[in-house]
């Protein structure tokens, strides 16, 4: 029961902030048909903007003002740069978008240095919110579900109600059409990049301290995203939905099992020698391997992912 | 008979003067430094253009390369460990069992990744790239663990010519030889049905499955050369450095590999030598000036990308047609005015990196308000210094692309009259 509770609360946190990341990547794929490669690097701009904005003026007008900071770079690079690799067709913006990611990491460097920066959790968050069986559950991670939930349906409902989310809808099935009647379908694309990005940056700022902000995120978070987005099925946001969810819950079930592949042998009558490499493993020790595990299954099993509609 | 002369200067004579360079060279300076670069751009040449199998020539844009170079290299070492005394085979035709691993992992690999193209095709191939990253950690034994494994490449007894690949140079030859050889095959496989195929599917998968062929199996057939190609480097690189750690297929590895091939020219069959060629230098030569090697690397990665999407060999062959309408005398001093807005805004660029370096001091944990370059000492808290080098900057594009403007378009005008 405890293990269940426990399993649930941290699956859940970080299956939300996956799919905070997975969902712009989506918005923007299904919108411009670009996948933003630099999608996590624009999550670890939102941690260092958020560290360097908290450490001037306070943790809460960070969590606003650094997406948008991020949200409004990224809506430059979409107009100034992206928009003209485009031209060049699909491989030149996916290519363009990997060159970003070096830039990126390699102006951390030039601005934060190497190391991890020291960006912590608000003080005000720095309590345990509830006790269950000797377990205390940081109320830090109940806050990251409530942001991350509240802003999801912030998004839905602008999508959905607003009349700049309904033109949205309408560009990412017939944008010349859209055009034709009179609306701006390319400031629409900068709009859609520039949002998508700042999720990630929001992301970004509520994961930065919850984990650690240092150079390495984006590159250790961005491939989770990307099986994520495959799993789901490319373009579909219930797809993204239940794959983050899905990533969440297996880690984290597979990071509290110390049980070795001796035991599970044993359990299950195979002969595997105790002493030996496999034998010592943990399943735990498996937790980084097992999205990409997941994304193999699924590509082999069913190749369109597991909410997608377009087989290539 | 017009077409051809268009088509710019046949490629046989620029590569027999490359091969007779790269053979002298090592010949005439005998210099360690100059043969550990050799070494390594004659390898990392055959690596990039196995790269360009799959980018070029296919059209498939791959995040894990290097899974199949390192998982080469692998090979090669653990069957120089395992092989010691008893040599029924030759250090020299080891490459080829780094190359054998490759394919079969690429026959497992291709089989998941070309179930796709495009852009999912990149996604997975990124996530095969990570898992076997993630396999390096788990599985020390093969992986080597931190410490990576070690071998010695001199275990055989010198053959009837003496060769013990003990002396750099011996070994500098064998891999101008797999070079030769792997470049070769490569290009063969341009010339039969299934290159053919493969620049069709790149183009059009869907009229490629309307004249009867499955672009699946294409695509498939592709990656698994491709990944035998890569072995035969990785193999090379085992011997080379006769120590191999997970660095070799870990992303960083995947994604030099992509640079190198964009840079020197996706859209011609040698483009990734010259690319191989020129990212080597920048890595030995700026990397051990600059701890920012790699930012200027993404700074002309995303230059080309935007600006330049041919390439060097882009550049090259352009600047060879337009030698066929107008004597490359008149052309050098053309030459020589465009240099000098391209050198006066990559000044601007270096002085604000290495500015910006210097003036937050997180590199070095020390925050010294002087930059020393060149001879010069800049005081980067005076604002003076970066007003500059930012002017140097949009000065150096303004002028650059009034040039291109007045002076190159209507020499290329020239190229489209008939």
């Amino acid at each position: 029961m405890e293990f269940l509770l426990t399993t649930i609360w941290n699956g859940l946190s970080y299956g939300l902030l996956l799919f905070m990341l997975s969902s712009g990547l989506t918005l923007i794929f299904s919108m411009m048909g670009v996948l933003n490669f630099a999608h996590a690097s624009f999550y670890m701009l939102g941690a260092y903007f958020a560290y360097q904005i908290s450490n001037w003026i306070g943790f809460w007008p960070a969590l606003i003002i650094a997406p948008i900071c991020v949200g409004i770079l990224g809506s430059l690079i979409e107009k100034y740069a992206l928009r003209r690799a485009h031209k060049y067709g699909h491989v030149a913006e996916l290519l363009f978008t990997f060159g970003l990611t070096f830039l990126i990491e390699e102006s951390v460097h030039l601005i934060w240095g190497r190391s991890a920066v020291d960006y912590r959790i608000p003080a005000l968050l720095d309590f345990s919110l509830f006790n269950v069986f000797d377990t205390s559950y940081p109320a830090y991670k109940g806050f990251m579900m409530l942001v991350s939930i509240g802003m999801l349906l912030a998004l839905y409902l602008f999508i959905t109600k607003t009349r700049i989310g309904l033109i949205i809808q309408a560009a990412l099935s017939k944008p010349e059409m859209v055009e034709a009647l009179g609306h701006n379908v390319p400031m629409t694309f900068s709009l859609v990049f520039g949002g998508g990005v700042a999720l990630a940056a929001l992301a970004g700022v509520i994961g930065g301290n919850a984990f650690i902000t240092e150079p390495g995120m984006a590159a250790a978070v961005g491939s989770i995203v990307f099986v994520v987005v495959v799993v789901g099925g490319l373009g579909s946001l219930i797809g993204a939905f239940i794959a983050s969810l899905l990533i969440g819950f297996l880690q984290t079930v597979f990071v509290s099992l110390p049980t070795t592949f001796f035991d599970l042998g044993h359990f299950l009558g195979l002969p595997i020698i105790q002493s030996s490499g496999l034998g010592k493993l943990t399943l735990t020790e498996l937790v980084p391997l097992l999205p990409y595990l997941l994304m193999v299954g699924i590509l082999v099993f069913r190749p369109k992912g597991i909410m997608g509609t377009r087989e290539s | 008979m017009k077409s051809r002369k268009l088509a710019g200067m046949s490629p046989v004579i620029p590569i027999f003067l490359c091969l007779i360079i790269a053979i002298i060279l090592p010949l005439i300076f005998k210099s360690d430094l100059l043969l550990s670069i050799l070494c390594e751009i004659g390898i990392m040449a055959i690596f990039a253009l196995s790269y360009n199998m799959l980018l070029g020539q296919t059209g498939l844009l791959s995040f894990g390369h290097a899974v199949y170079y390192g998982i080469g290299a692998f090979g090669t070492i653990h069957t120089l460990n395992i092989l010691k005394h008893h040599s029924f085979i030759s250090i020299s035709m080891l490459p080829l069992i780094g190359g054998l691993t490759a394919l079969l992992l690429a026959i497992i690999f291709g089989f998941v990744s070309t179930k796709k193209s495009g852009t999912t095709f990149s996604m997975i191939t990124l996530g095969l790239g990570e898992m076997v990253h993630s396999c390096s950690v788990l599985i020390p034994d093969f992986f080597g663990g931190e410490g990576g494994i070690s071998g010695n490449r001199m275990i055989m007894k010198p053959d009837v010519f003496g060769i013990s690949y003990g002396p750099q140079i011996q070994f500098y030859f064998l891999v101008l030889v797999w070079l030769i050889i792997s470049a070769f095959f490569m290009f063969f496989i341009t010339k039969t049905p299934l290159g053919k195929m493969a620049n069709a599917v790149r183009d059009n998968h869907e009229r490629a499955e309307f004249i009867g062929y499955n672009p699946q199996k294409v695509r498939f057939y592709m990656t698994v050369l491709s990944g035998f190609f890569a072995g035969i480097s990785g193999g090379l690189t085992a011997l080379n450095y006769e120590i191999v750690t997970a660095e070799t297929l870990n992303a960083g590895t995947s994604g030099i590999v992509l640079l190198m091939s964009f840079v020197g020219g996706i859209g011609s069959f040698f483009g990734p030598i010259i690319g191989a060629v020129v990212i080597t230098m920048m890595k030995i030569f700026v990397g051990g000036l600059s701890k920012a090697w790699l930012l200027y690397l993404g700074i002309l990665f995303i230059t080309m990308v935007l600006f330049i999407p041919g390439g060097i060999a882009g550049i090259l062959k352009s600047q060879s047609i337009l030698w066929s309408k107008v004597s490359p005398l008149k052309l050098i001093p053309k030459y020589l005015i465009s240099c000098i807005p391209i050198i006066c805004a990559s000044l601007g660029v270096i002085l604000v990196i290495e500015m910006t370096y210097v003036f937050l001091g997180n590199d070095t944990n020390v925050s010294q308000a002087h930059l020393m370059i060149a001879g010069l000492t800049i005081n980067t808290s005076n604002i003076f210094p970066w007003i500059a080098s930012v002017g140097a900057i949009v000065i150096g594009k303004k002028l650059f692309e009034l040039y291109w403007h007045y002076s190159w378009v209507p020499l290329f005008d020239i190229l489209d009259k008939p």
